[in-house]
């Protein structure tokens, strides 16, 4: 009795602690810099847009949004299929060649963005990658394009290996038996895959800091950040931000919520 | 299909991937490897060798020079930006300090308080399973949208934790002002945004022990701790070296969070190793900087086999 009584208070409490910062953001959102402060916790006079009309309107949030559905909208697709190639064949091919392919490409996972920003930075610069999307979009695949391969790659080589042979008694080809076959077979480890990639490159800091010089070339997080510095204690506004920022993800959290779990859990395991 | 009935059964039982197995099934195989296949995996070699081998070996090369980025001269310096980090320059062992500390911090707070969610949260009940959703849910959000909601619940003046602080009559603190602690606010900030990954990946771990263990142990007159001691933790162990070994790297690189809540750069109270690389690339000093990188990739490894180590941790059974 004493230990339910105990196990409710803890999980109410951590509920708590995650529900009313939220909902004080969302409120937030709403009030102006005086009535926030006021009283963080009250429902906002009113619902009006001001906050939300300046960050899209002034602050260029409006084209960062746009920027951010760009970079991720190619991104995220881009990777899943370089990273379904690459596991197709790494679930084919046999001994050696197989071994050797899938540990190459998954010993990237090792390697944190920090530790090649420099020289990746030079690079870039010498290729015109420089302060545009194209160049986000680079980054973003070869960042991720390891653990991808990692999940997906992982799930191929536990379809059986007897459709595959089948489908080449067939007549079909490689290109046939991978489009055909695996990448079907594969639906729930690219959804998996697919909403984990979404998570990172719509929150992507790090490789927007480094390349974009240009504001109208901003991501969302980059334009976020750019914030803080502009309106050190202008909340209202900054929540407002953070708002829109999560809107995707958020709205998309709410429909496909085991899914997040899933891809996000497949990402964690890789240890 | 019909060719070779009994390789398919063969393969599937456990453990038989004995060389002679594989060598039969590769002779029975009715299919040679198609040569067009090893062009699947090319692109994503490519662009993992270009763009992320490649760079990281250039790396080394950049770490023994003392190149600024801009000009076409640049000398070789030997391990001179190596010794400067460690000797001369009170900045970068401040940062290192920092993120050895911050990752001390949050993979024990993290690790125990993701296990003790998992524990209340593993019976599937409707309560259950809505609460791991609300848990889960900061995890989603971007670093900089965390930390701004963090920013405004520290905020001493007007912010949240003062707020609630005061409605109970008690004078609230500095939190991120006060340089002593400030890095203890951003460790539970941190946690409080990816427990709930955490907590998923333990559930998991949970889920897979066979109840009757517990019912043997219930009979056997087994208190909860020792039950606990003896069937969920040896059982959890692999979910602990993930947890561990993620939340280790996930907190080398708490860079955004960082960015976010302190400001670019972040005062030196802040600074960890991933802001101080930004910091002295952003200075121009690209060969320093580069000497620093590969520190910072050689921490985490050194930490991350250090854990393996020390925790041995292994599946039960293994």
């Amino acid at each position: 009795m004493l230990a339910s009584l105990s196990r409710r208070a803890i999980l109410a409490i951590y509920a708590v602690i995650i529900i009313v910062p939220l909902t004080v953001v969302a409120f937030g959102s709403f009030k102006s810099t005086q009535e926030l402060f006021a009283g963080p916790f009250s429902l906002p006079h009113s619902l009006s847009p001001d906050n939300f009309a300046e960050v899209v309107g002034g602050q260029n949030l409006g084209s960062s949004f746009m920027n951010s559905a760009i970079v991720t909208g190619i991104s995220v697709p881009l990777t899943l299929f370089l990273a379904s190639l690459a596991g197709y064949a790494v679930s084919r091919l046999k001994g050696f060649m197989s071994w050797a392919i899938f540990g190459f490409l998954v010993l990237g996972m090792a390697i944190p963005a920090q530790a090649n920003m420099v020289p990746l930075y030079v690079l870039f610069g010498r290729l015109g990658l420089l302060d545009s999307l194209a160049g986000l979009v680079v980054a973003n695949v070869v960042s991720t394009l390891p653990i991808a391969v990692f999940i997906l790659g992982g799930f191929m080589r536990t379809l059986p290996k007897e459709l595959y042979e089948a489908s080449s008694i067939d007549g079909s080809g490689p290109w046939k038996t991978y489009s055909s076959i695996a990448l079907p077979l594969s639906a729930p480890s690219i959804a998996a895959a697919a909403i984990f990639l979404f998570v990172i490159h719509w929150n992507e800091l790090l490789y927007p800091l480094l390349f974009i010089q240009t504001p109208g070339n901003r991501t969302l997080p980059l334009a976020l950040l750019s914030f803080q510095g502009e309106f050190q204690t202008n909340y209202p506004l900054l929540f407002a931000g953070v708002i829109l920022a999560s809107l995707p993800v958020v709205v998309a959290y709410v429909f496909l919520q085991r899914y997040f779990v899933a891809g996000i859990t497949a990402g964690a395991s890789k240890g | 299909m019909s060719i070779h009935p009994g390789t398919a059964a063969k393969r599937k039982a456990p453990d038989s991937q004995s060389s002679s197995d594989a060598a039969k099934v590769r002779r029975r195989s009715p299919t040679r490897v198609n040569p067009a296949l090893y062009l699947f995996p090319l692109p994503a070699v490519a662009v993992v060798a270009f763009f992320l081998v490649m760079p990281t070996l250039q790396a080394f090369q950049y770490a023994v020079t003392d190149w600024n980025g801009f000009s076409a001269a640049f000398n070789y310096v030997g391990l001179d930006n190596f010794i400067r980090a460690f000797t001369k320059d009170s900045l970068f062992t401040n940062a290192l300090t920092n993120n050895l500390k911050f990752v001390l911090l949050v993979v024990v707070a993290q690790t125990a308080f993701s296990l003790v969610l998992a524990l209340l949260l593993t019976r599937n009940s409707r309560g259950s399973i809505l609460l791991r959703a609300l848990f889960f849910f900061p995890t989603i959000l971007s670093s900089v949208s965390v930390a701004f909601i963090w920013k405004f619940i520290y905020d001493p003046n007007f912010g949240l934790a003062n707020s609630v602080l005061k409605t109970v009559g008690v004078d609230g603190g500095a939190y991120l002002g006060n340089d002593v602690q400030a890095l203890y606010w951003v460790a539970v900030t941190q946690v409080w945004f990816h427990s709930g990954q955490m907590m998923v990946v333990y559930i998991a771990g949970l889920q897979a022990i066979p109840k009757e263990l517990y019912e043997a142990a219930e009979m056997d007159g087994a208190n909860k701790w020792q039950r606990f001691k003896s069937i969920t933790w040896p059982f959890v162990a692999p979910a602990t070296s993930i947890v561990v070994a993620y939340t280790t790297v996930q907190s080398f690189k708490a860079f955004d969070l960082i960015l976010g809540i302190a400001g670019n750069p972040p005062k030196s109270a802040l600074d960890i190793l991933s802001t101080r690389i930004y910091s002295t690339f952003a200075n121009s000093e690209f060969g320093y900087a580069a000497a620093q990188s590969i520190i910072f990739m050689a921490m985490i490894a050194l930490v991350t086999w250090l854990q393996r180590r020390l925790l041995r941790l292994t599946p039960k059974g293994e």
